[in-house]
């Protein structure tokens, strides 16, 4: 009896995890469409990302909620997962927030000093919330993007192949010896 | 405390952070050295909360990420957090012992001697009060006395209870320690440095 208890209680716990799970999985999948679009924009060269924003006709008009400005933060870094946390360097970021038509507010971060790239990715944030702005969005510029993260990583990867040594001609030859 | 802001009802601060900034300083510098004087502030702004122009845009100029600011509790403390958070990236504190500065509604006052007055060594540690009045004029006439004041001024600001000025007559002996008080409205200040003595006129 107890056993079976046992079972049906660790049942409902499952059961309970699970949903809790889902539900963490819907939020969190809003924030991970954010970052997705922040990244690709944050991490991609200002001018590619200027260039494909150039090709939308009719961009949300937008207001901005701080000015523009550019800071330093300050980057720490970690030896292994047990060391101290140390400093490494400062890193001068840009940052912008702004509000479009539809009233959703997009924040941008991005590294360095270029104010209108971090004001596109605020204002893809602020797209990427939007229902009448995300689908814009995703086929003009985060696609693009995505495309061309996707072929410089294969490019590289193609690169490094190239100088790949195969180690195991020297040690076949070494066993027949 | 530490919740994530929602930005959808950031409203935006100074348009030129720099300069208004600046300027507001100037006045409340103004304000401070003379004491008594009613002095215009022309805050440019749209503050979350309506009639908070003034206090709001020296909120703006003074609160940085080192200076806990304590609000009134309910809707106008709420919407001044996120606006003050996103703007000035002040931490808010529900103890006024902590605050650098407290925003103040006269219907909703504390008792002065809840927030800090200071340390012996460091009386300069103690609160900021923002104290936001209906009107400037028209109150209860106090006069004052001290630096900054040819023989005495004459202030009335409304709304304020007996019992705060007998407060403020209290913080002021335990001189050098005490807190330093700006009263507004949402387009003028007026500075009550606590070396400022107050006597209640007949």
């Amino acid at each position: 009896m107890d056993k079976v208890l046992s079972q049906y209680t660790n049942l409902q716990f499952v059961e309970y995890a699970m949903k809790n799970d889902v539900s963490v999985e819907v939020e969190s999948s809003a924030i991970a469409v954010r970052q997705r679009a922040h990244g690709l924009i944050a991490k991609s060269p200002h001018e590619m990302v200027r260039d494909l924003f150039d090709r939308i006709e009719n961009l949300p008009n937008i207001k901005q909620v701080r000015p523009t400005d550019t800071g330093l933060i300050m980057v720490r870094g970690k030896v292994g997962g047990d060391g101290a946390r140390f400093n490494l360097g400062e890193l001068p970021l840009t940052r912008a927030a702004l509000r479009i038509d539809g009233g959703q507010v997009g924040i941008g971060y991005v590294a360095g000093r270029n104010s209108d790239h971090a004001e596109l990715a605020a204002l893809a944030d602020a797209m990427v919330q939007s229902e009448t702005w995300g689908g814009v969005l995703e086929e003009k510029v985060l696609v693009p993007l995505a495309d061309a993260v996707r072929d410089k990583k294969t490019e590289n990867g193609r690169k490094a192949a190239a100088t790949k040594v195969d180690f195991f001609t020297m040690v076949r030859t070494r066993k027949e010896k | 405390m530490t919740a994530a802001l929602s930005l959808q009802d950031i409203q935006p601060g100074f348009a030129d952070p720099v300069y208004d900034a600046q300027r507001i300083f100037r006045r409340l510098m103004d304000a401070m050295a003379r004491p008594g004087r009613i002095v215009d502030i022309d805050a440019d702004i749209v503050p979350p909360v309506p009639g908070l122009e003034g206090l709001s845009a020296i909120a703006l100029t003074l609160l940085d990420f080192e200076t806990p600011v304590y609000l009134p509790r309910g809707e106008i403390g709420e919407a001044l957090s996120g606006w003050l958070r996103f703007h000035c990236g002040c931490p808010v504190t529900t103890d006024p012992q902590e605050a650098v500065f407290a925003i103040l509604s006269v219907t909703e006052l504390l008792p002065i001697s809840a927030f800090n007055s200071g340390d012996p060594k460091y009386p300069d540690r103690s609160t900021t009060l923002l104290l936001a009045c209906p009107a400037l004029e028209g109150g209860k006439h106090v006069s004052l006395t001290g630096p900054g004041i040819k023989e005495a001024a004459h202030i009335a600001p409304s709304g304020i209870p007996d019992s705060f000025w007998n407060e403020v007559m209290g913080d002021r002996s335990q001189f050098q320690l005490g807190v330093d008080i700006i009263m507004g409205t949402s387009n003028a200040v007026i500075g009550l440095p606590r070396t400022t003595r107050i006597n209640e006129e007949s």
